[in-house]
């Protein structure tokens, strides 16, 4: 499994990169699939809404009410029909890429089990969205819908006279029929909406709307394909002929043709055990779970910036048990905690200047603890060499950042460039471990653990507690935002800092300050 | 942006729908070959019962709460039905389908479909229904003229005399 991972990684990553050719990269679309998925759903719901206004349930007043809209409302109707019809498709395609990009990424294990095992149930109810709609317009193909999804459904051992048998010929055709598929098609999205809410429940901030230029241009795309290729009924439903052949949308029904050479009730099983297997995947082989994030209550003082910024709201600010004077102290869910460290680097404890005591911040990594962060800082900037020096610190999602390695260049690695207390930045500079500090994390918003790209932006921007010093130059520092593998633009990036770092002002050292300051006193 | 940017934009965004767009109704699915017939047989139809009831014993109605006294005592489980199917003089279904239900007491369902060059044929539908009927208790036959794309049902309805060919 770990091989088809791989691959398909590699492969999501060379189309990202060439989608972020044309795209700024936080409008790739790849980056934004599950906010897209609701930007289709509003589509779907709102051109719905407008078409059941002029809907008319009955053997042949549905087909004629369709056409109607079609006929009379082409400036509205013909685009609303269309657009109902296109961003359903859509939403197929963002969610089956949505569903593949989170395997291959493996972002479904820990907490993320979640999102994905409640994710699953809502390919069903997608897929019963969309038959159902095709059934409402009662042309041939929703006449080959009909007595092909009743064949099926027969095949199960539930029904006592066949269900099919409602779709023999003319004379057996019940208005009833349409009724309940009305009703099954408001229903079901109406649940679907529910089961989206519950899927997204275990993420703080979740993303719902893509960013405004990617929605405007993917609402243009669509409008203009339905005022160019309007979605069209094909002909009447004629229960005496046989549907032979039939335009068929292949994002909805392409399991169908299945159903003339495997058995329906082999079908189902097969869906049952592929839909199991793919729910438990979030338990298969290599499990791996480091250990949580970690509270010192004698160092926590109740700020509460770890709980703001936790990506999986995994931190909760809970009544002092220690008797010290806070109001709060931060107690960690174990069971949702990814061990991302974004909460140490939130915490204004995690200060490498610290001397007096040792570095215990009030909440850390076990597996990783700032300590150590700091040790490693210190060992790869002592090792540095030359004038124009750069201690970059990585997330551990770029595999090939080692690469940048050399005698001026030290990486120091972390979960997440969250993790990074922005103090750090100042302390490498201050101690004359670097002379500029690259930050490098996941390309286009697309943080692996969430939102830690974004804290680090707005941290070192000055923007979001805990800030970074006021006297660090902000010529120093380089923040780089790249994918596995974009090595070239990486590099680029850190020659352009190395660049500012020869022109930047000198820097006045910790021993320099010092003895500025022992002059001063004379 | 540069301007090529928005270019490529427009051309990933054309694709995306044209691939949507043709996907949605195309290429067309070849369900069955349009030149052919369709010959369905669609029934439900509840088979005489296992054993024949029995009329109580005025000694057992006694025994009986008087709420649930009931002249005739009968076993739920019914037979299975019998059916064949002969188009041309060709035996094309036979089959003894099984009641319905967990107790079997249900009616026997049929749906069976034949695919039939266009033209006439001789149809002939048996069904055996009961305990003691050695051959079929049903039997009709029809002529019949099918066109091109055709769906030609054989129902069978027991108080409208038997098979129905519509």
């Amino acid at each position: 499994m770990n091989l088809l991972k791989n691959f398909g990684r590699r492969l999501f990553e060379r189309v990202e990169g060439g989608f972020d050719l044309a795209f700024p990269a936080e409008w790739n679309p790849f980056r934004q699939l599950g906010a897209l998925g609701w930007f289709f759903y509003w589509i779907v719901a709102a051109s719905g809404i407008y078409l059941y206004i002029f809907f008319d349930t009955g053997l042949t007043r549905a087909y004629e009410s369709i056409e109607w809209i079609m006929n009379n409302q082409w400036y509205v109707g013909q685009v609303m029909r269309s657009l109902h019809r296109y961003a359903s498709d859509a939403l197929v395609v963002v969610v089956v890429l949505h569903l593949l990009r989170e395997f291959c990424l493996d972002r479904m294990r820990g907490t993320r089990w979640f999102a994905w095992f409640t994710g699953i149930p809502l390919l069903w109810f997608l897929y019963a969205c969309g038959i159902s709609g095709y059934w409402l317009v009662w042309d041939v193909l929703a006449q080959y819908i009909a007595i092909a999804t009743t064949e099926w459904l027969d095949a199960l051992p539930i029904f006592g006279e066949p269900t099919a048998a409602n779709f023999v010929n003319s004379a057996a055709l019940s208005g009833r029929f349409f009724s309940l598929m009305v009703f099954i098609h408001i229903a079901v999205p109406l649940i679907m909406l529910f089961l989206m809410w519950v899927h997204i429940q275990r993420y703080a901030r979740p993303r719902m709307n893509p960013p405004r230029g990617l929605a405007a241009g993917t609402l243009a795309a669509l409008v203009v394909l339905s005022l160019v290729f309007p979605a069209v009924s094909q002909a009447p439903a004629d229960l005496d002929t046989v549907p032979a052949v039939i335009g068929f949308d292949w994002f909805y029904l392409a399991i169908y043709p299945l159903l003339d050479v495997v058995p329906g009730g082999q079908l189902w099983l097969g869906l049952a055990i592929g839909t199991l297997v793919l729910a438990l995947l979030p338990w298969a082989p290599p499990l791996r779970k480091p250990a949580p994030a970690a509270v010192d209550l004698d160092n926590c003082n109740g700020c509460g910036r770890c709980a703001d910024d936790c990506p999986f709201d995994a931190i909760t600010m809970s009544p002092r048990t220690d008797g010290a004077a806070y109001d709060t102290e931060a107690v960690v869910n174990t069971d949702t905690c990814v061990s991302c460290g974004i909460c140490a680097g939130a915490c204004p404890t995690a200060t490498p200047h610290r001397r007096a005591t040792d570095l215990m911040p009030g909440i850390q990594l076990p597996g990783y603890p700032i300590a150590e962060l700091r040790d490693r800082t210190r060992t790869t900037g002592q090792a540095l060499s030359g004038n124009d020096r750069v201690m970059v610190f990585g997330c551990d999602q770029s595999r090939d950042l080692a690469e940048l390695s050399a005698p001026g260049v030290g990486v120091v690695l972390l979960p997440c460039v969250g993790m990074l207390p922005p103090s750090f930045i100042d302390w490498v500079l201050a101690r004359d471990l670097a002379d500029g500090v690259l930050i490098s994390g996941c390309a286009g918003g697309d943080c692996y653990q969430r939102l830690g790209d974004n804290w680090t932006r707005q941290r070192v921007a000055r923007q979001r507690d805990p800030y970074m010093r006021a006297r660090v130059p902000d010529e120093r520092v380089g923040l780089c935002w790249t994918r596995s593998g974009e090595t070239t633009r990486r590099r680029r990036i850190l020659d352009a800092l190395r660049g500012q770092l020869t022109t930047a002002p000198k820097l006045k050292r910790r021993a320099e300050r010092a003895r500025a300051a022992e002059a001063a006193r004379g | 942006m540069a301007k090529w940017k928005y270019l490529l934009q427009a051309l990933l965004y054309a694709a995306f729908i044209a691939l949507i767009g043709y996907f949605s109704v195309a290429p067309a699915y070849r369900h069955v070959d349009p030149e052919l017939a369709m010959i369905k047989l669609v029934f439900s139809h509840a088979a005489e019962r296992r054993e024949p009831c029995r009329k109580l014993t005025p000694a057992e109605l006694t025994q009986l709460a008087p709420n649930m006294r009931r002249p005739m005592e009968c076993e739920r489980e019914r037979l299975p039905l019998v059916v064949e199917l002969e188009i041309d003089g060709a035996l094309v279904f036979q089959a003894e389908e099984a009641p319905t239900g967990l107790w079997k007491d249900g009616a026997s369902t049929v749906y069976q479909k034949f695919l039939v060059q266009p033209g006439s044929h001789e149809l002939v539908a048996r069904l055996r229904d009961g305990r003691d009927a050695i051959d079929f208790n049903y039997e009709q036959a029809a002529r019949v003229e099918l066109a091109p794309g055709q769906n030609f049902v054989i129902g069978f309805r027991a108080s409208a005399g038997g098979f129905k060919f519509q």
